[in-house]
């Protein structure tokens, strides 16, 4: 009986082995397949994250070791006029640009669902200038807003009042929001798919029920669209926070004028660039990034919140 | 449990990302390793590209001459930005050039570059007796000479003489008050109320406008004793931005930058449509390199050149000028600094080098020896740079390990000023020179 059982306990712990064995093999064969992704996530997602995390309680130069300073870098940001005046810049086209820029668009795809002859060419010429690289596109427009430029010649023609756009604080912004609204094809083709997803039926109620445009368009086409506004929304105002390439063409593109004219284009993005790979300042570049991520997060979550009061899925799918 | 494992993965995070730092830098002030004369091939990056890189590369080449064990790998293209990646990554190159003296404090301060004095003092070389003090005041760094002056721009006035002539000027003006009466009589205008010629553009986002306001033509300083920033304190700095204020005011701010903007914007400037090269204005503020582009754009006008104007109440300055340029020295972890100095040496002290590099990138020379070029010197449009150059007063701003932020913080304040928008000059400053000071506990 001893012997029995002592047999069946080593034939117990063969099993267990070759059991444990095989999960390690099997685990193995899982991690080798995730390993090229789980490499480049560590190596290039989680490792960055974590070294800027550590940064930005440093005063790194790039030059010398990292030297603990605690909170120093976020608490200097409260007292940087630069910090700040980004923050306004910056908030200037997540308020206005964005939601400009999104009813463009949903006028834009409006006007397209119109179109009876020649949709397809419409539709291409709204959508082309989103293939425009976003340099290319900034040094188009500081061209064609050019005090001498095609532009403010018509107005003068009309006796209007030529801005100096890119020359001027108060024009400046407005300058890139125009720039925004030529590229809007992206948003644009997004919301012709949802406006042609509107079932005719309940435009044919609304009619029956007496509606005018206006009512069908509030009462109807909104909410059937309002999940791609939200989306529109959470990605327009995600780009908004990280504004860059546009400010920092239209500004000049040297070092030496990023944010011109008078700081009026000067970005939360620009300015971090500025800090860390102008000036090194690694640490406080790290502690800005940080306080953006967490702007970005917040505004993000309060979006989602507000989204169950004016965002209507079909079926009631949230 | 979960706490210890949650502490040690943080520590072990923040270990990782210190380890994968660069290290500390230190002041070397022991004995200079020497040469052990065993055939050694050295990196030298440079920015230079195409051509010049082509041209430096030949004049590099020389220092077998020198020092014959010595075989060079020369490399363009490379900026002040890869330089510092290098030095980060452990990969620096045994010498490094940088176009500009903005970076040289921060070397000397963190040692990021190595300290030149033991080796300069080995060789018994008596530094100010080479080089004028102004090159070597923007190359070292309180009392560090991490780095020496390899070449240098210098900025004058370039003025069209038959405009002078036309509006009856018979010499360049040597105070602001005098660049502001002749810049009225040059100045032009259409029938439409637009200029034709602007007599000079002091704006300071027009070309090189901006070093009126880097404090050489006015006597500013831009530190204290204390190393605060005296852009409040030293009222030289709003006398000069009143007195340029007053002459943007003449032209009218919205008049100049819509001018500045028909003849292509700040760009023009690097184009043949310079507005200097093609007339529209009368006097400019400009480096020693623009007579090279004049005669390679074939630009139709007929100029001379002299110091720039100084401020009225240092007249007696007249001859200096804002001055900055290459900078070369060696990065630390160089497993042949001996070695590498003699390139350095060779390069910043050499008369020979210096003279062919000169001549062929239209720089100016930066030792005593090679500023008496002959060729250099009998060139009555390129004479008055080296005479700027080697003028006591001359200089670049005061470097520090800050860079070029207080030149920036400082230019986004002029703007604002001369536009019209600060109600309040001195306080403006004041808040300007907080920023700065805050700014150098930054990292």
């Amino acid at each position: 009986m001893g012997d029995l059982t002592i047999m069946g306990g080593q034939a117990a712990e063969r099993q267990k082995r070759r059991f444990t064995r095989k999960h390690l093999r099997y685990y193995g064969v899982v991690l080798a397949f995730l390993s090229p992704w789980l490499i480049g996530f560590l190596t290039f997602y989680l490792y960055p994250t974590l070294a800027s995390l550590y940064f930005s309680f440093t005063h790194y130069d790039l030059l010398t070791s990292p030297r603990w300073v605690g909170l120093a870098n976020y608490r200097f940001m409260f007292t940087d006029p630069q910090f700040w005046q980004s923050l306004r810049n910056t908030l200037w086209m997540v308020v206005f640009a964005t939601p400009i820029q999104i009813a463009f668009a949903i006028g834009c795809a409006l006007v397209l669902t119109r179109v009876k002859r020649g949709a397809g060419v419409f539709r291409t010429i709204f959508f082309v200038p989103t293939m425009v690289p976003a340099v290319a596109a900034t040094l188009g427009f500081v061209f064609l807003l050019n005090p001498e430029g095609p532009i403010d010649r018509v107005l003068a023609l009309l006796h209007v009042p030529q801005p100096l756009w890119f020359q001027q604080p108060f024009w400046a912004k407005p300058g890139l929001l125009l720039l925004g609204m030529w590229g809007i094809g992206n948003t644009m083709i997004i919301f012709l798919a949802a406006l042609l997803d509107v079932p005719k039926e309940l435009y044919e109620a609304a009619d029956i029920e007496g509606a005018g445009p206006w009512q069908r368009f509030r009462n109807v086409t909104l909410p059937m669209i309002s999940p791609v506004i939200f989306f529109a929304l959470v990605t327009g105002v995600i780009y908004g926070f990280q504004y860059f390439t546009e400010g920092y063409v239209a500004s000049g593109g040297d070092p030496n004028t990023l944010g011109s004219p008078q700081g009026s284009l000067l970005f939360y993005g620009i300015w971090l660039y500025q800090q860390g790979f102008q000036y090194f300042h690694m640490g406080y570049a790290s502690a800005m990034a940080w306080v953006l991520f967490l702007i970005i997060m917040v505004t993000t979550l309060l979006l989602i919140r507000s989204s169950s009061r004016w965002v209507h899925y079909q079926g009631g799918f949230q | 449990m979960r706490r210890r494992v949650l502490i040690a993965g943080i520590a072990l995070a923040a270990s990782t990302v210190a380890a994968c730092t660069a290290g500390g830098g230190s002041s070397n002030s022991s004995p200079p390793p020497k040469s052990s004369h065993t055939p050694v091939t050295l990196t030298v990056w440079s920015f230079f590209t195409g051509r010049e890189l082509k041209q430096f590369t030949h004049v590099v080449n020389g220092v077998k001459q020198a020092a014959p064990w010595i075989t060079i790998n020369s490399v363009g293209g490379k900026q002040p930005t890869d330089v510092l990646r290098a030095i980060n990554s452990g990969t620096a190159p045994d010498v490094a050039i940088e176009p500009g003296p903005d970076d040289s404090a921060k070397y000397c301060a963190t040692g990021a570059w190595i300290p030149l004095n033991p080796f300069i003092k080995q060789d018994h070389i008596n530094l100010p007796a080479v080089s004028p003090a102004a090159g070597l005041r923007y190359t070292s760094y309180k009392g560090v000479q991490c780095s020496l002056p390899m070449l240098s721009d210098a900025y004058g006035l370039y003025y069209n003489t038959d405009m002078f002539k036309a509006a009856g000027i018979t010499a360049p003006p040597r105070t602001f008050s005098e660049l502001v009466a002749d810049a009225k009589k040059l100045t032009k205008k259409n029938p439409d109320g637009s200029f034709k010629v602007v007599g000079f553009n002091p704006l300071q986002g027009f070309y090189e406008s901006y070093a009126i306001d880097i404090g050489v033509y006015s006597g500013a300083q831009w530190y204290d004793s204390s190393g605060k920033s005296a852009l409040a304190s030293d009222p030289r700095w709003s006398e000069l931005l009143q007195w340029q204020k007053s002459f943007v005011d003449w032209y009218g701010y919205n008049n100049l930058t819509r001018w500045l903007q028909s003849i292509g914007g700040p760009d023009s400037e690097w184009t043949a449509s310079n507005a200097f090269e093609s007339g529209k204005v009368a006097m400019a503020l400009d480096g020693e390199w623009r007579g090279a582009f004049i005669a390679s754009d074939q630009a139709k006008i007929h100029y001379a050149t002299a110091p720039f104007p100084v401020a009225n109440n240092v007249a007696a300055n007249y001859g200096a000028g804002q001055i900055g340029g290459t900078i070369i020295g060696v990065p630390k972890g160089n497993a042949h600094p001996a070695d590498a100095w003699q390139v350095v040496k060779y390069l910043a002290l050499g008369t020979q080098p210096l003279e062919r590099l000169a001549n062929l990138l239209n720089n100016v020379p930066t030792t005593f020896a090679s500023l008496k070029d002959p060729t250099l010197s009998s060139n009555p449009k390129f004479a008055p740079f080296l005479k700027i150059f080697a003028n006591p007063h001359s200089g670049y701003k005061q470097i520090t390990p800050l860079g070029t932020a207080d030149a920036d913080l400082f230019s986004s304040f002029v703007d604002k000023y001369l536009a019209g928008n600060v109600s309040n000059l001195q306080a403006g400053l004041q808040s300007v020179a907080n920023q700065i000071d805050k700014q150098s506990q930054l990292g």
